[in-house]
């Protein structure tokens, strides 16, 4: 029973994780119908500068903002230079176009800071909490909380400020927004900002677990399409239960079924995927896709 | 007149490529021609995803993981099995199609971005797979073979007669490929892509269409990852990554979706621009490669066949242009 609740505690931590990361593919998801695949490569990078900053000797929680607000303006930079002059092409050319900034994050990532895995510091103590014969790990309880207090954060920006409410409505109806004054651009540009900081936040939780390398985000991008795919790719609400669902599912199914250990799973979100799709393709909380015809 | 004019080009055109592409291997080193058979077996791979993808519209991000089954079947039948190498290369498409046709029969239901998905955790979780299964795959050490010698007492080296192999095959894949979407089959595959419930109206079958045009794609890179596991003799499950998928991907949407020769531009363009980017800078030479897919599609978002098309327009029949154009950009 005791491992039980550990490898729950520690499935949400890792969920919180692939929740952010899966938040992030939603927002830019509703907001122009574009999977954004280099959404892992832009959180990797930013992990690299916070790691920057770190050796630069600022104290952790300075990076930490830091990093945030570059992430922010970076993401903003990314959409207004190399996304908007594509903004109208086909689905395919945008996918193709993020999977350049994939190639083109990794590889300068790789030349600036080596190929080599680097630990990255955790904030939180190392000593674990004890909560009467469970034992559980400082870093993920702290990574369960920084990822709830972004999220908490996140749904008071866009259900109480102007600016949250004008974006929500340039992803819903552009056209109508337009002709109310909103510079729809504008909106999609803060969105790629706003997803920039989550993967951010999601690599920095997650760096001290993997370490930091040029790939590290591979998997847990993997992850956070599953988690949105479950949550369904029209919700946010749907994406953070997605996330930590997969979180949990994973840690579970490793470390109770003997057959599919650590080797398989992949495969494991694979199923979730698949399965999901199968019974109800729009995910547990996405709205059915409906087309006037 | 014009356009009879323009086929004779074209038909001209096509004979000077078959030329060139036969002396091909006369004239250049081992490794150029063995890069040159790597093309023409990619080509017949984006030949395939582009038949799903271009003509069909159905996005597959997963067609590394068919490009890794007809590899490994080819591999194991060799190595477990002592089958003929030739024999594998259509047993290797048929299992594909099979393959192909069952998992596109449960896709059906998945759209767009959603298919797009199923296919991409594929791709990602096949090299698992195949490590599991240690016994037949070798797991990750793989399994090496041997390169065929040229039969029948031809004097060609391994490396030019694995050429021809692969040329030949390449040829009579996209010969059917053009039979296949030239006719009724072809405005069916097309119908489904812009208009599905249009097409089911006028009696097409789309269901079926749909899952059998997938076993068809998957028959094709199939018999593309056969012969590539022929070619370069040895298969291991890392070499199947998700990165093959998106390359394939890559080289339909460059090379230009819904066009034949698409597939060959694509497939150039995936093979030698890495080999560029790496002359140019060995430090990040994927940041360049990088670059030059994102510029590319700036410049082509038609990719090289689209372009192509509409400079051979504007060429042979200035007067439609503005017409064709039109109707290209809606």
């Amino acid at each position: 029973m005791d491992i039980f609740v550990q490898q729950v505690v520690s499935g949400l931590a890792t969920g919180g994780i692939y929740a952010s990361l899966a938040l992030a593919l939603v927002m830019i998801y509703q907001a122009t119908d574009v999977v954004n695949f280099a959404q892992g490569s832009m959180a990797m990078f930013s992990t690299y500068l916070c790691w920057s900053l770190l050796q630069a000797g600022l104290p952790y929680w300075v990076a930490f903002f830091a990093t945030i607000v570059i992430a922010f303006v970076g993401g903003l930079l990314i959409e207004r230079t190399v996304i908007r002059p594509v903004e109208n092409a086909p689905i395919l050319t945008i996918v193709i176009v993020t999977l350049g900034l994939v190639f083109i994050l990794t590889s300068v990532a790789g030349w600036i800071y080596s190929y080599i895995q680097k630990p990255f510091p955790s904030p939180f103590p190392s000593k674990p909490i004890k909560l009467g014969q469970v034992v559980l790990g400082t870093h993920d309880v702290g990574a369960i909380c920084v990822t709830l207090v972004v999220l908490v954060l996140l749904f008071l920006f866009f259900r109480y400020t102007t600016l949250g409410l004008a974006m929500r409505a340039a992803a819903q109806d552009p056209n109508s927004s337009r002709l109310c004054g909103i510079r729809v651009g504008w909106m999609l540009a803060l969105g790629w900002g706003l997803a920039a900081v989550f993967g951010a936040v999601a690599g920095m939780m997650v760096a001290p677990v993997v370490f930091l390398d040029p790939n590290m985000m591979g998997g847990i991008q993997i992850y956070a399409f599953a988690a949105a795919t479950v949550g369904g790719f029209t919700s946010p609400m749907g994406a953070v239960v997605g996330g930590l669902l997969v979180g949990v599912v994973e840690n579970l199914v490793g470390t109770y079924v003997s057959f599919i250990g650590t080797e398989l799973k992949l495969t494991v979100a694979l199923a979730m995927i698949i399965i999901v799709l199968l019974v109800k393709p729009s995910g547990l909380f996405g709205r059915a896709f409906v087309r006037r015809v | 007149m014009a356009a009879a004019q323009g086929d004779g080009i074209k038909r001209a055109g096509l004979v000077v490529v078959l030329a060139v592409a036969c002396a091909l291997p006369f004239v250049l080193s081992g490794f150029r021609v063995f890069q040159w058979t790597q093309v023409c077996i990619y080509a017949i791979a984006l030949l395939g995803l582009n038949i799903l993808t271009g003509y069909n519209g159905q996005f597959s991000l997963g067609h590394g993981a068919f490009y890794a089954i007809g590899a490994y079947t080819t591999a194991i039948m060799i190595d477990k099995w002592n089958v003929g190498y030739g024999w594998t290369i259509p047993i290797a498409g048929v299992l594909c199609l099979v393959v192909g046709f069952l998992f596109g029969w449960p896709a059906l239901r998945l759209e767009g971005l959603y298919l797009a998905l199923a296919t991409f955790s594929l791709a990602l979780a096949l090299p698992q797979i195949l490590k599991y299964f240690e016994h037949w795959t070798g797991g990750s050490q793989g399994i090496v073979l041997s390169k065929p010698k040229a039969p029948w007492g031809l004097p060609l080296t391994e490396d030019q007669w694995l050429y021809f192999l692969s040329l030949v095959i390449l040829i009579a894949l996209f010969v059917l490929a053009a039979n296949l979407l030239r006719g009724r089959t072809g405005r069916a595959i097309m119908a489904i892509r812009d208009n599905h419930l249009a097409a089911e109206t006028m009696g097409i079958n789309s269901s079926l269409y749909k899952s059998v045009v997938f076993g068809v794609s998957a028959a094709y890179t199939g018999i593309a990852g056969a012969l590539s596991a022929i070619a370069i003799a040895f298969v291991a499950p890392d070499s199947f990554d998700v990165f093959l998928s998106v390359t394939l991907l890559t080289g339909i949407v460059i090379g230009g979706l819904a066009t034949i020769s698409g597939a060959i531009f694509g497939a150039i363009f995936i093979l030698f621009v890495p080999n560029w980017a790496l002359d140019i800078s060995k430090a990040a030479p994927w940041a360049i490669f990088g670059v030059f897919l994102i510029v590319f599609m700036y410049v082509m978002p038609r990719g090289i066949a689209g372009s192509l098309r509409l400079l051979w327009i504007r060429w042979t029949r200035p007067a439609v242009v503005n017409k064709q154009v039109q109707q290209d950009v809606s």
